[in-house]
């Protein structure tokens, strides 16, 4: 059992959170019939056929699935390199 | 006339299907109707004991289906309420004995006789469940604020949705309000959130339905107890009425009114 001031500092979560956290996870592979090893198959293939079109950087493709209701959404994220010059990130 | 033949399912057992059809359909013939309901566990029934008439039973779903009886005569009155018969399954054959075709040629039957007909499924997804869900009008799924119970209530949703039977009814059963007000059990809200359909009961556990199964008596016929209340606005709400919820408005609201309901909050 947690004390309030660790759920209130976010330290632990509380069992009923966990429980909602683990079913959410385990109802979006129970409808889609996908598992985690076929999902980084699609990632992968689909980073593969944009990459050819524009630029992107494969590390910030971010791919999930989303419940709406009882349907379920993949939701891509892949961020586009600026086109004409290669992708800069400052160093601090 | 039937106005509605509906099935009772879950996917995982003993999560109170049996207890829940037997007051919900108790409740309807309290209200006045005609009503039927079946045992569809053929091989392991138990809506027999429940509403307190398995001493009655001399024919039984299979009976009917194989030709040896009458529709009639498999129809158990119940011995409270005139309006208020059961046909029992078979305990000594398994699911095979009963096709989803028969169910459905059978309930026909039943439609020009009653109200209301209730079937109790059995546990799991296979032949059983397809046999309890085939002639369905509307199909309640009742489940706990557990892990696996809410896991496999979300599977047998999207199996009712692909025997395009959906959307489907939830029931939530045994819920502890005390352990909800904890954060140590998923809250109503939870599991809505989680499976998407439409709630239309909320059953806080209660010692007093042990009572009533062991005396073979539905809770509904006593007047005080908070599941049979809860079992009450289950069956008022299939009958189209508006009852207000228990639930759903902020968390605080909802334990407000369950405590006080239960006696043990402030004002």
């Amino acid at each position: 059992m947690s004390t309030f001031l660790d759920r209130i500092l976010g330290r632990d979560k509380s069992s009923a959170q966990q429980a909602k956290d683990r079913l959410k996870l385990v109802l979006i592979h129970d409808r889609i019939d996908m598992n985690p090893g076929t999902m980084e198959t699609l990632k992968d293939e689909l980073i593969d056929v944009i990459s050819r079109h524009v630029e992107i950087d494969p590390a910030a493709v971010r791919i999930e699935m989303n419940q709406d209701g009882r349907q379920q959404r993949l939701i891509a994220d892949i961020p586009l390199n600026p086109s004409g010059r290669r992708r800069s990130r400052k160093h601090v | 006339m039937t106005k509605r033949v509906i099935t009772i399912t879950s996917g995982k057992g003993g999560v109170g299907k049996t207890t829940a059809t037997a007051n919900i359909a108790t409740a309807l013939a309290v209200d006045g109707a005609r009503v039927v309901c079946i045992d569809a566990d053929i091989g392991l029934r138990n809506l027999d004991v429940v509403l307190g008439l398995e001493n009655r039973i001399v024919y039984d779903l299979v009976d009917v289906v194989e030709g040896r009886c009458r529709l009639r005569q498999a129809m158990i009155r119940d011995k409270r309420l005139p309006n208020l018969f059961l046909i029992p399954a078979a305990q000594t054959r398994d699911k095979t004995a009963v096709s989803p075709s028969d169910m459905v040629r059978l309930i026909d039957e039943l439609r020009d006789e009653s109200d209301w007909v209730l079937i109790d499924s059995p546990a799991g997804i296979e032949r059983g469940f397809r046999n309890a869900i085939a002639p369905a009008d509307v199909i309640v799924v009742i489940t706990n604020p557990e892990i696996s119970a809410v896991r496999d209530a979300d599977r047998i949703i999207g199996l009712i949705e692909a025997e395009e039977k959906g959307p489907a009814k939830l029931v939530l059963n045994r819920l502890k309000p005390e352990m909800v007000k904890r954060s140590d059990m998923l809250s109503p809200d939870d599991v809505l959130e989680l499976l998407a359909v439409e709630l239309i009961g909320i059953v806080p556990e209660d010692e007093k339905v042990i009572l009533s199964t062991n005396r073979g008596s539905p809770i509904v016929l006593e007047g005080k107890s908070q599941a049979g209340q809860a079992f009450r606005n289950i069956a008022a709400r299939l009958e189209g009425k508006d009852v207000p919820f228990l639930s759903l408005e902020s968390s605080n609201g909802f334990f407000g009114r369950i405590s006080r309901l239960i006696g043990t909050g402030g004002d």
